[in-house]
């Protein structure tokens, strides 16, 4: 594995960490590097500790690691926090003309670079961009070159003026000059260029742009951490298609809204988090009863109740499959990697209309804020279909109506799929509701129809499995004796795990499975390993669950709920251990 | 839109349940009559319910329509009428349904002014769960769950549509066929969010607020010298408590409706067969 280079800046919230972090990341795609970035953030707007940290290589990166090889801290407490990633070499860049700083405790070891951060910043312009001239600080450090830094200071600042363009440019050079002046020892890295043009982006980001994509034109939404991002990001770009969003006065609206929509013919979507998902709990049973096609977004985040807004978890599992009375078919997605956030939703759109059903498109918090870099071709658009399904026409509908010219909306079929009728068209005329209907959609209560129409509703899962491929995502070596299975963003962490495990001689096949209901059916594969691990961030194993209903077999658990993602290392480590092999402790390191 | 609708093509074959005498058989045909008198037919016509009795409108008209949940029928109005302009969005629900449980949804339909009609059947009780005090019954109005009644005031909901902004508020009494019909039809045309709470007795559960008593107090605003353009003189008599009046109180001719401020006007249900043509634009942005 090629060498990577961590970084990472961290301070108050409040302090511009984020907006630093981002430019720094583009830099580096921009400039032919891949780029894996996470943050770490509180649930407060000013206060409170904040870090953006990013891995970088010239081959694709998809997890953290427990490494940091240059820091910018603007507090100590950055470095306290920090302190377990740190190694002997590390780089950390202060000022200690900061009131906060000046008795800054460099552990031994490390190499603090103290740089006035804001006094050259003054000089540049504006004490404003002291996080701007640390990045120059950073790029001597690193050997990056700064140019590259000028085209991301381009696209963040550049609608503010040509002037302030420059300023930053300026303060980026003078961050760097000063470490070149006043330390003249090499640091011991080459961040390489290469001419690749990459994409960074997060999950949210490839969300609405898979709905875009799969055409979806009306979304209502409440805000809700990690969630909001989908809103803002198809806000002021879905109007560009002929879409619209609407921030509803809250889930129960938005859900309901999207409903209306989709019954009138487009396609729509909702997103949010846990707690929204509870409130849309009882729609969501009007929208699988009235058979209607609709994506629900749910970015987990860590529960129950409020939780930890701002965390990691996978924890509504359970709530998605089951949440709601009685008991409807529904479809559950959840994409494993940013780019699978994109094509996922593309897809979850085809099934909701193909089929006639909610679908809940899961990502988690890691999923969403995250930032990856991609090749631009891993999102197709010309590979991009759009099925909408048995809708039907005036010269179709006849096809669809009883003798006396009444259209079925909940026409018995065998593959349980019946027609759908916009409004407008003549001869679709129809009602859906929550009551369970007949064909016509009328309320009833006849038992024989009742049984008809709950086993039409699930007839549609059977036939989906017969036509869809709801197949795993699969790595690593299929006749080896340990089998580990996950779900959702847990792949990046588990497929770079692989490699360190392989560096002891541990070799895995591992599943990473986007599709929880349906599912694909992994008995055999379960059968033939040694040993089986599901990988998740929730203290119950509830996808682990699912596998051992599947396939009658005991699985081991490997859980993590303390609110941050699985990093490659440490899952490798977790791994071993629960394989009763010794930890092979330097190989750990990248 | 077709000139030869009659309010008739808006029944559906299904025999009301509902009891005999009851207001909401006036309310819907006065619903019916106000579709047909614009020039809609059934094919282009979207009617949202929510439930209780009145919820029951959906399956006895005849268009396209949806019964949901209690309470949540505004905002599927919304969004039929946001993804698709060219239906004519009718929403109708129970005064337990619109300002009770449904309350939050209704001030801010109304702010948001999205052009459809809303209209309530306010019979000030619950009847599909048989008899429960409503948002609307009176303070001493004893009911099943409130024997010594309800012991706090009816909210009125046309100040709390005027405290929202509506753009055009009125009310009606279900059994006075021609004028309920007019001033539904009124509110049909309206551009804009047009609310009608229609006094819709129920004469199982409710011995109170029956049509005797709103035959004696009802004040048409068509008798008085009222104008409706005019906030002040609205604000007055809506704030006026104890007045049952009849006609349309407010309306603001400078409305606005949501899809003209919003710039939504697409049509939103055609959905081409793969991405849109410019939608590697969406990636490069991310460069
Ligand atoms: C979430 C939920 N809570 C309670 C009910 C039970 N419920 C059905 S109708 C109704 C009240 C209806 O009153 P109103 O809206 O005034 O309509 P009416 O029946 O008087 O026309 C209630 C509480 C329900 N269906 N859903
Ligand atoms: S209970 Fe009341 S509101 Fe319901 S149908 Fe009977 S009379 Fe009408």
């Amino acid at each position: 594995m090629p060498a990577d280079f961590n970084w990472a800046i961290g301070g108050e919230a409040g302090d511009g960490i984020d907006s630093t972090g981002k430019i720094f990341a583009q830099a580096l795609s921009r400039a032919g590097r891949h780029v894996f970035t996470s943050k770490d953030f509180a649930s407060r707007i000013r206060g409170g500790y904040t870090s953006y940290k990013i891995r970088t290589s010239v081959s694709q990166v998809q997890s953290v690691v427990d490494r940091l090889d240059v820091l910018i801290a603007l507090t100590q407490r950055t470095i306290d926090e920090n302190l377990n990633e740190l190694h002997d070499g590390s780089v950390i860049i202060y000022d200690g003309d900061r009131t906060t700083m000046q008795d800054v405790e460099i552990p031994d070891g490390m190499i603090g670079l103290d740089v006035p951060l804001k006094g050259l910043a003054e000089d540049a312009g504006g004490a404003i961009m002291r996080n701007v001239v640390a990045l120059g600080a950073a790029c001597a450090v690193s050997g990056f070159p700064i140019e590259n830094l000028d085209s991301a200071l381009e696209k963040r600042f550049g609608d503010k003026g040509r002037s302030i363009v420059e300023n930053n440019m300026t303060a980026a050079r003078k961050g760097r000059d000063y470490v070149e002046d006043e330390y003249d020892e090499a640091f011991g890295y080459d961040l390489e260029c290469t001419d690749e043009d990459y994409v960074l982006l997060n999950g949210d980001e490839a969300i609405g742009m898979g709905a875009i994509a799969g055409g979806c034109r009306f979304y209502a939404g409440y805000p809700i951490t990690p969630a909001t991002n989908v809103m803002e990001y198809l806000t002021g770009r879905i109007e560009r298609y002929g879409g619209h969003v609407v921030q509803a006065e809250d889930e129960l609206s938005a859900i309901n809204m999207a409903l209306g929509a989709a019954r009138s013919g487009a396609r729509s979507m909702t997103a949010t988090s846990g707690p929204g998902i509870d409130l849309m709990t009882e729609t969501f049973g009007l929208v699988a009863t009235s058979e209607t096609p609709l994506v629900i977004c749910n970015v987990m985040r860590s529960g129950p109740s409020t939780g930890m807004p701002t965390k990691q978890e996978q924890g509504d599992l359970n709530a998605m499959l089951y949440g709601g009375h009685g008991e409807v078919p529904r479809f559950v997605l959840a994409p494993t990697t940013i780019a699978e956030c994109f094509h996922k939703t593309v897809e979850a759109f085809n099934l909701a209309e193909k089929y006639q059903i909610p679908v809940y498109l899961t990502a988690d918090l890691s999923l969403a804020v995250t930032e990856q870099t991609y090749a631009p071709e891993e999102f197709d658009m010309d590979a991009v279909e759009i099925d909408r399904g048995k809708v039907v026409d005036e010269e179709t509908v006849g096809e669809w109506q009883d003798e006396e010219g009444r259209f079925k909306p909940h026409a018995l079929t065998d593959d349980g799929v019946s027609p759908r009728a916009f409004p407008g068209t003549e001869g679709g005329v129809h009602m859906s509701t929550g009551l369970e209907h007949d064909e016509l959609g009328r309320r009833t209560e006849d038992t024989e129809m009742r049984v008809q129409q709950v086993d039409k509703r699930s007839r549609k899962v059977e036939t989906a499995r017969d036509r869809e491929a709801f197949e795993p995502r699969e790595f690593g070596d299929a006749d080896a004796d340990t089998l580990v299975v996950s779900w959702g963003s847990n792949e990046g962490a588990m497929v770079e795990a692989m490699r360190f495990l392989d560096d002891r001689g541990i070799d895995v096949r591992f599943l990473s499975v986007p599709y929880v209901f349906p599912r694909p059916d992994l008995t055999e594969a379960v059968e033939a390993a040694a040993e089986t691990i599901v990988v998740e961030c929730n203290a119950t194993g509830q996808f682990a669950d699912l596998i051992e209903h599947d396939t009658l077999t005991r699985v081991t658990r490997l859980n993590k709920y303390d609110g941050v993602r699985f990093k490659a290392d440490e899952l490798a480590e977790r791994i071993a251990a629960a394989l009763g092999t010794q930890a092979a402790g330097e190989e750990a390191t990248p | 839109m077709s000139s030869n609708v009659r309010f008739t093509d808006f029944k559906s074959d299904a025999q009301p349940t509902w009891c005999p005498g009851c207001g909401d058989f006036g309310t819907m045909n006065g619903m019916m009559k106000a579709l047909a008198e614009t020039g809609n037919s059934p094919d282009e016509t979207f009617v949202v319910a929510g439930i209780g009795c009145s919820g029951k409108i959906g399956t006895y008209m005849r268009s396209y329509a949806i019964h949901g949940v209690h309470g949540r029928a505004l905002p599927v109005g919304a969004g039929v009428k946001l993804a698709n302009p060219d239906v004519e969005v009718m929403v109708a629900g129970g005064d337990g349904d619109g300002y009770s449980i449904g309350a939050g949804h209704f001030i801010h339909a109304v702010r948001r002014n999205v052009d459809m009609t809303y209209v309530v059947m306010d019979n000030r009780i619950y009847g599909l769960t048989k008899g429960q005090a409503s948002p609307t019954s009176r303070e001493d109005f004893e009911t099943s769950t409130t024997p010594e009644g309800p012991q706090q005031p009816p909210v009125n909901p046309l100040a709390l549509a005027l405290a929202a902004s509506g753009t055009f508020i009125a009310q009606s009494f279900s059994t006075d066929a021609q004028r309920h019909a007019d001033i539904v039809k009124q509110a049909v045309e309206h551009d804009g969010f047009g609310f009608v709470n229609v006094f819709s007795p129920c004469v199982t559960f409710n011995d109170v607020d029956t049509y005797d008593y709103f035959r004696d107090h009802i004040v048409d605003l068509a008798d008085v010298d009222h104008d409706p353009t005019d906030y002040e003189d609205a604000r007055s008599r809506i704030l006026d408590p104890g007045k049952e009046y009849q006609g349309v109180l407010y309306r603001d001719e400078d409305s606005v409706p949501y899809s003209r401020r919003h710039g939504v006007d697409a049509d939103m249900t055609d959905v081409p067969d793969g991405a849109p043509e410019d939608a590697t634009d969406l990636v490069r942005e991310f460069y």
